[in-house]
């Protein structure tokens, strides 16, 4: 498998603050790959140096084997950048905008309408950007990304802002532009949103890239223990003692009783046993745990 | 070349789905046009109204030789009641009041409004002198007399609107350029627009030139519809011969101010900050370049500050070709210095562009 994209000890500054310091990471043909992190970790700067959309104070960029920086004509044709926010030309209509879009790289409007049936907007080809939802606006501003049929795909934040049932149909999407064999660089700041999607997510915080893996490694390799809870009150004091005896942590806020532990399965059967299963919840451990190990802090987008 | 194309035809719907831009680059300065055109039009103030006190032999003796003497200037009533009559006169109902007693002519006027006491006054003398006059004819005939005939050089069927058809023309022409070049400029930074065309393969000089296509095109349409309202019989504008070089000169101009447009969007950060320098730097040349009055009725030093401006050339430009009846070749030296103009921005402009706010 080849390499579409190596970034190697990257930096930006500026002034006195450290956007960027010191990132590498490389990302596979055809792999989605995800930077997740809090606002102002440094991921959309990140982005804009690999897009190269700006200058990095040092360190080097290798997109699909060139340098995308100073502006490289080459290399535009072939990456798709969905921004932050959506960049659209004033009060033209969805399809006017896709059918403009694609003409600067020389595609015909057959593909601007194929681009709006794909993102689920042909009923919308006559209305003006202004005038379209959130996730509508969203999902026509990765149709333009797409309008020249890119090999490598940029998309900052594209669920931000976006209500659940606009996100779920979104991701939809994202999944559908990877599955055609697309490489995708996705940033976030959605625990969730990265472990459903991506195959590799990097965690980033402050600048600097704190880990790099699957999802799925991530977790693992956290070896954090599982939580089960149940309703409330249905245990006597004793009988919960004995079951955590040496094996778990218990904790009770009038609500749930949660046992923290790395035998789930002795909890579990003793649990089954009382026949107190009422409101059962496990739950191992995600990435906020993997971001929480890694900084110290609680994750907060 | 697609993608030229594609951009100038982005922007130009846009265009004309933005009808505040369309208001102001089209109708406001026509409004002005008819406006304008309309009050100093003809010419003609309406008679003032004069109040006789008593008898007043001097203008019953040239109303018994014609009748219809007084028609176009004087409206005259009568009273006896002296008091009354300056009453009227201090409540502005009438322009003056007169009365004579014997060779003694009397007028009351006001100063509340000086133009019409000036001209009531001065027609009232007139009137008083003429029969002087014809009197000390009659007394001495060997007398010689001289007379003052006062023609006007052009044409004399011509009106105000030869002189503000051009001169409005050229502000409309100087707000759209630099008004559609620096909105464009900073609305497409801002939203980031610049941003995403910078991701595709496409040159600046591709945007820049579809904004100089819009600007020619909405120059053109300008001209045509200051043109074409001014021709109509109200305004009766009369164009001369080599009127159809203000075609040529038109888009000169209008390249000149988009290119302070480009200076001007390259340098704003916000829309609103567009448009207050865009403003700051049109109303000055405008009121300085003989836009809304003819630069000759203008003091010596502002005549010596509109040397400087742009649209001062395009102005004397289209005078020259469109009302004063020059030939071609009278407007080289403008388009020089337009060309100039446009030039020394436009490079200017091009070092400050950005790509985006970073």
């Amino acid at each position: 498998m080849s390499v579409s994209i190596r970034a190697t000890d990257v930096r930006k500054s500026y002034g006195d603050v450290v956007a960027v310091d010191g990132v590498s990471f490389e990302v596979n043909d055809g792999e989605f790959f995800g930077i997740l992190g809090p606002n102002g970790a440094g991921k959309t700067t990140t982005l804009e140096i690999v897009e190269g959309l700006r200058e990095a104070d040092s360190g080097s960029i290798e997109l699909l084997g060139q340098s995308p920086w100073p502006r490289n004509k080459a290399l535009l044709p072939r990456m798709g950048v969905q921004l932050q926010g959506t960049a659209f030309f004033e009060r033209l209509t969805a399809r006017e905008q896709l059918v403009t879009f694609g003409s600067l790289y020389g595609a015909g409007p057959k593909r601007a309408d194929e681009m709006l049936e794909i993102v689920g907007l042909t009923d919308k080809a006559g209305t003006r950007v202004e005038k379209l939802s959130g996730g509508q606006a969203q999902r026509l501003s990765i149709a333009c990304a797409l309008v020249h049929d890119p090999e490598v795909v940029f998309l900052d934040e594209p669920t931000a802002a976006l209500d659940p049932q606009a996100r779920r149909n979104l991701w939809d999407l994202l999944r559908t532009i990877n599955g055609q064999g697309r490489t995708v660089v996705l940033t976030t700041h959605y625990m969730d949103e990265a472990e459903l999607l991506c195959d590799r997510v990097a965690i980033m915080d402050r600048g600097k890239i704190l880990n790099i893996d699957a999802p799925a490694s991530l977790v693992r390799g956290l070896d954090a223990p599982t939580r089960i809870s149940v309703d409330s009150g249905e245990l006597a004091a004793e009988k919960v003692a004995a079951i955590a005896d040496g094996v778990a942590e218990v904790e009770d806020d009038g609500v749930a009783l949660t046992f923290t532990t790395r035998d789930p399965a002795t909890v579990l059967t003793a649990l089954a046993e009382q026949r107190v299963l009422n409101g059962l919840r496990v739950r191992g451990a995600t990435l906020e745990d993997v971001f929480l190990e890694l900084t110290g802090r609680e994750y907060r987008a | 070349m697609t993608s030229y194309l594609s951009l100038t035809k982005a922007m130009l719907i846009g265009l004309s789905r933005d009808k505040s831009t369309l208001f102001f680059t089209l109708l406001f300065p026509l409004f002005f046009l008819i406006i304008f055109g309309a009050l100093f039009s003809g010419g003609q103030s309406s008679p003032s109204k004069v109040v006789q006190i008593g008898d007043v032999p001097v203008l019953d003796q040239v109303l018994a030789a014609d009748p219809d003497a007084f028609d176009e200037v004087l409206e005259l009533s009568s009273t006896d009641d002296e008091a009354a009559a300056v009453k009227m006169v201090e409540d502005g109902d009438v322009a003056a009041a007169v009365k004579q007693n014997g060779d003694q002519v009397q007028i009351f006027y006001s100063a509340a409004d000086q133009t019409t006491a000036g001209i009531v006054t001065g027609v009232l003398s007139g009137i008083v002198n003429e029969t002087n006059l014809q009197e000390l004819q009659v007394a001495a005939p060997e007398v010689t007399i001289t007379q003052v005939t006062a023609s006007q050089v052009e044409d004399e069927s011509l009106g105000a609107i030869q002189y503000l058809m051009p001169g409005l023309l050229g502000w409309a022409i100087s707000m759209s350029g630099v008004f559609g070049a620096a909105m464009t400029l900073v609305t497409w930074r801002q939203k980031k627009t610049l941003r995403r065309i910078r991701l595709s393969p496409v040159s600046v000089g591709a945007v820049v030139g579809a904004r100089v296509g819009n600007t020619l095109l909405l120059a053109l349409i300008q001209l045509v519809v200051f043109v074409g309202v001014a021709s109509l019989p109200f305004f009766g504008l009369k164009l001369t011969d080599y009127w159809w070089m203000a075609v040529p000169t038109v888009m000169i101009g209008a390249l000149a101010f988009l290119s302070i447009g480009l200076l001007v969007g390259a340098v704003s950060k916000t829309s609103e900050g567009a448009s207050g320098l865009a403003n700051l730097i049109i109303l000055p040349l405008a009121f300085s370049s003989g836009s809304f009055y003819p630069l000759e009725a203008a003091p010596q030093w502002l005549q010596a500050i509109s040397y400087v401006s742009p649209l001062r050339y395009l102005n004397e430009a289209m005078l020259d070709v469109m009302v004063r009846g020059e030939g071609p070749a009278s407007v080289l030296p403008e388009w020089g210095i337009l060309i100039a103009f446009g030039l020394v921005f436009g490079f200017i402009a091009t070092r400050l562009f950005r790509w985006d706010d970073i």
